[in-house]
């Protein structure tokens, strides 16, 4: 049973029509259903479908207006805006400020908090940037086995386009401008702990150097330095090494051991302990995704 | 009426907020153009972290960077609604792209991205 079920999931998945009538498919629904529709007589009628059309608008609006003057009632339950008083401010807050120094060596407290306190979130975060990053990979990559002849021909239009049609203002501005745009990034990348920024911002600021260049002289160009394989190699690298260092300072911390691993004084670069290596994986992981994001949406390949 | 007027200005970013999700809400349910109803969930998500924003901000305090050597709690803004509203933009950005390469995969299949145009010639490839 569990084996016809397994195969009719890998008919489903191949597109072909469920035969069994037993097994419940999506696929199969549809042709009872129009089967159904063919034995009655029964005809999907232009009428029916303008008034759910009509229902359909009338109801939205509805539940919207609805939820807008729910939501405006409760805005004026809560706590004046800018209230030092307010719930949100509890002693959760005072810790990560009062403490948080001392315990993270971050002088910036967003930061100690998001890859200290809270880091198994933020190593969430990277994995949900990769989960996506890797979906979008499998749903639009034109590779050998996965390409038709429209997309052919639209991917060998775009890469004429791209090798005929360089803007040499355009490509001496951007070579002058990307060097910049990268040491910006790692500056922020390498600066997220004693002054606002981090892996995310840095990583957005470096993944858009990127996508700038790659715009201007041709994702071919970019595939030089950086093709699938390191794309896969940095992000798995960083995910990886964000892992092992985040087990290892919580089988430490769990088990009240010593770290060894020493946080620095505050405000030095080399400071916080393992929060710059953090901001480091996660300032690749971002970039990676960003330039990923941009070539797979261009082109289909990275 | 006046009182209401100025308590709608001390609540200015919370009531911006909850309008901008409405234009967003309705946006993602009515338009018919994919692409649309996908720009109008972002503009839910942008509404939801102006509200988030505006929950950590305290009158007269500065933002969450060690200044000065001052260690009280009463000097600085709060800091976890920064740290929230990044987690939601991150959740926000790997969606819109899911979201874009899925109607890019149906434009390649149907050639439109009209909304009602794809159910149509879906079910006619069904029967």
């Amino acid at each position: 049973m569990k084996n016809e079920w397994f195969r009719a999931l890998v008919r489903w998945i191949d597109g072909e029509p469920a035969h069994d009538r037993r097994i419940r498919t999506p696929e199969g629904q549809r042709v009872r259903r129009a089967r159904r529709a063919q034995r009655t007589g029964e005809q999907f009628s232009d009428q029916a479908a303008k008034r759910f059309a009509w229902g359909y608008r009338i109801s939205a609006v509805v539940i919207c207006l609805s939820i807008v003057c729910t939501l405006l009632y409760t805005v004026f339950q809560l706590p004046l805006f800018g209230a030092a008083d307010s719930p949100a401010n509890n002693e959760v807050v005072e810790r990560y400020i009062e403490k948080g120094v001392e315990e993270t060596g971050a002088v910036n407290f967003v930061t100690g908090m998001i890859l200290d306190y809270r880091a198994f979130d933020t190593f969430g975060e990277s994995s949900v940037l990769f989960l996506a990053v890797t979906s979008v990979l499998i749903l639009l990559l034109r590779d050998k086995n996965n390409i038709s002849e429209e997309e052919d021909l639209l991917t060998a239009h775009e890469f004429f386009i791209e090798r005929e049609m360089q803007d040499l203002i355009l490509q001496k501005v951007v070579a002058v401008v990307m060097p910049c745009i990268l040491l910006f990034g790692i500056y922020v990348v390498l600066n997220g702990h004693i002054s606002p920024g981090g892996g995310f911002s840095g990583g957005a600021i470096m993944g858009g150097g990127l996508i700038l260049y790659g715009a201007s002289f041709g994702i071919l160009a970019v595939r030089r330095f950086f093709n699938r394989r390191t794309f896969t190699a940095i992000t798995t690298a960083a995910l990886l090494t964000y892992a092992a260092s985040k087990a290892y300072s919580f089988f430490t911390g769990a088990n009240g051991l010593e770290t060894g691993i020493p946080l620095g004084t505050p405000g030095a670069i080399l400071s916080s302990g393992l929060i710059l290596v953090l901001d480091i994986c996660v300032g690749a992981v971002v970039t990676c995704t960003m330039y990923g994001f941009y070539a797979l949406f261009a082109r289909g390949r990275l | 009426m006046k009182e209401l007027f100025k308590l709608a200005v001390v609540y200015r970013f919370e009531l911006g907020a909850i309008l901008l999700f409405g234009i967003g809400f309705m946006n993602l349910l009515l338009q018919k153009n994919l692409i649309r109803k996908i720009i109008g969930f972002n503009v839910m998500d942008s509404s939801v972290f102006l509200f988030l924003a505006s929950q950590g901000y305290i009158e007269g305090r500065i933002a969450p960077v060690l200044t000065n050597g001052s260690m009280q709690a009463a000097t600085y803004v709060n800091p976890i609604p920064a740290g929230l509203v990044l987690t939601g933009i991150v959740v926000s950005v790997s969606v819109s792209a899911f979201f874009l390469a899925l109607v890019q995969r149906l434009y390649l299949k149907y050639g439109t991205v009209e909304f009602d145009e794809i159910m149509l010639l879906a079910k006619k490839e069904a029967e």
